[in-house]
């Protein structure tokens, strides 16, 4: 019965004394966290793949985001990330000059028939208008008026190859650059999302020609997903069996950069 | 109650504080969770403040007003004729808060972001970080409550403890006088303020910061979309998501005080083994008698 007792008060020591750790410890001990490939965050970034897998479980791949009327529209969409590429990239700069004339949008990869559509081409085929809100990874939302070819239209006109697991987004835009090689910005979906009824190449916002700051000519919108997930100034859509030899291996500029794949909370 | 304050006679003619019955008062299930949900707890609360710093404001409304104001909380830095000060607007109200909100030191730096480096994980600002790490804990949160609740049902904790009887409505205001005034009874149940207490988070504080962290997502929005409706708006749910941290952690600061107060080594052992040292005149069996 002592060293039961001993026992106990040795337990509720070490008990209160990890507790105590843990709470007086500032948090800088736990800054390892942020190392790409360190193990625990391996460990923890498992997560994402339950929270992607257990949303396509709840959600209908066919279920639609919101969309709200004209009264909601209550500011312009707010420019984030890149929001004018002629800065630092010059065959974009052309393309605007030009009006983006010389423009294409290819969709590639694993097709059975490759195509290329100009600005016009798309402007000119059946479009889809949806008022919805766009949620930024940071935290803040923006209800804008998106129009624009379902993506899935032009998917059918290409036929995407069975063996079809993904579609990639590249785009114009360019981060870093400087000390280190500039990258393009890219990001990815699954074809669910890629095949989703709200899933368009949209030229134009809140009923005017997509202006650059917001991703002219031509951003893709993936609505039941967040900000990154809405691709800017894409210029090709590549089908893929798997991203792991692009960019860093992680689908997409900010997930290369740690961010979720998913993109869906 | 009051035939338990000890009387100065009793007290005098006994060498030995009396001692009630060693009672086995906490299952597996209930000290596992707790001590799983205070890891848990303590991650989603600093990473919640790193995502939080992400973009420090908070509104009502679907929305975030940038050419009209909705804003409720506004965490930022300014400059002012002294230089860049730290400010956080509430309702209107704004106070300086330099050196703690909007703007702080880190080892040396100053740094312009809404919560300071010693209250988020990571240090420095890092969102993708955070999201990895709240996301993760989320999930074991969640985990936590569901075989919690199960456990709880089946073990008898929920209705012995948890849920506040007419008697425990008719005995509350009783009890929270003793509380005021530090007199703690140490029964086989809760107390009806602690049940009330408990209740609170559990039928209340959880389940609000669960559905309003997953209201902030997207795809469920597009699955869910009662979510948004029964909130008000995404961004009123990222608004009830902060309150809701807000509350849960001003009750760690009362629970943590309470068990100090009433006994900490009694307290902690009654969550670590299980046994707990009740007030003389308990009944020794486990059965469901001294309902305080």
């Amino acid at each position: 019965m002592a060293e039961l007792i001993y026992n106990r008060r040795r337990l509720l020591g070490l008990g209160a004394a990890g507790a105590g750790s843990l709470l007086l410890a500032g948090c800088d001990s736990f800054d390892f966290l942020a190392q790409r490939n360190h193990p625990v965050r391996d460990f923890l970034e498992r997560a994402n793949g339950l929270t992607y897998a257990a949303q396509r479980a709840l959600v209908g791949d066919q279920a639609l985001a919101r969309e709200f009327s004209e009264s909601e529209i209550r500011q312009g969409q707010r420019p984030n990330g890149t929001t004018d590429p002629r800065t630092n990239v010059a065959e974009y700069s052309q393309l605007v000059e030009t009006n983006f004339a010389n423009y294409r949008l290819r969709i590639t990869g694993l097709v059975e028939t490759p195509k290329e559509y100009t600005l016009t081409e798309l402007q000119n085929m059946p479009s889809r208008t949806q008022i919805t809100r766009h949620d930024c990874v940071e935290g803040w939302s923006c209800i804008a008026k998106w129009t624009g070819v379902p993506l899935s239209r032009l998917l059918d006109e290409a036929k995407v190859k069975p063996q079809a697991k993904f579609a990639l987004y590249h785009c114009y835009d360019q981060y870093g650059g400087g000390l280190s090689a500039a990258v393009n910005y890219y990001t990815s979906s699954d074809l669910i999302d890629a095949f989703h009824p709200q899933t368009i190449c949209s030229y134009g916002l809140n009923g005017a020609a997509l202006p650059v700051a917001n991703g002219a000519p031509v951003r893709v919108r993936i609505e039941r997903a967040l900000g990154y997930k809405q691709p800017k100034y894409v210029h090709t859509i590549e089908l893929v069996d798997g991203f792991s030899t692009i960019g860093r291996g992680q689908g997409g500029y900010w997930e290369d950069n740690g961010y979720d794949w998913y993109g869906g909370i | 109650m009051t035939d338990q304050v000890m009387d100065p006679a009793t007290v005098a003619e006994k060498p030995a504080k009396p001692k009630g019955p060693l009672i086995y008062r906490q299952s597996i299930f209930t000290r596992l969770t707790h001590w799983i949900w205070a890891i848990a707890m303590f991650f989603l609360l600093l990473t919640g403040l790193q995502i939080y710093n992400a973009h420090p404001t908070l509104y009502i409304g679907e929305q975030s007003g940038f050419e009209f104001d909705n804003a409720v909380l506004r965490i930022g830095a300014e400059n002012t004729p002294e230089g860049p000060r730290g400010f956080t607007t509430i309702f209107g109200q704004k106070f300086d808060t330099t050196g703690v909100l909007g703007m702080s030191e880190l080892r040396g730096n100053t740094n312009f972001i809404g919560f300071p480096g010693w209250a988020t994980i990571p240090s420095v600002r890092d969102l993708a970080t955070g999201r990895v790490v709240h996301f993760f804990f989320a999930w074991v949160f969640v985990a936590a409550l569901a075989v919690w609740f199960v456990a709880s049902l089946l073990n008898r904790h929920l209705w012995r403890d948890i849920i506040l009887k007419p008697r425990d409505i008719r005995d509350l205001p009783r009890d929270i006088w003793d509380h005021i005034t530090f007199r703690f009874k140490h029964g086989r149940s809760y107390t009806p303020l602690q049940k009330a207490a408990y209740f609170g988070v559990f039928a209340i504080l959880f389940p609000l910061i669960i559905l309003t962290g997953l209201t902030m997502s997207p795809a469920m929005n597009a699955g869910w979309p009662w979510l948004v409706d029964i909130f008000g708006g995404r961004q009123t749910a990222r608004t009830i998501h902060f309150v809701v941290m807000v509350l849960l952690v001003l009750f760690f600061v009362v629970h943590v005080a309470m068990v100090v107060l009433a006994g900490p080594i009694n307290e902690l052992r009654s969550m670590i083994t299980g046994y707990y040292r009740t007030s003389p005149g308990t009944e020794p069996d486990n059965k469901d008698k001294s309902n305080g």
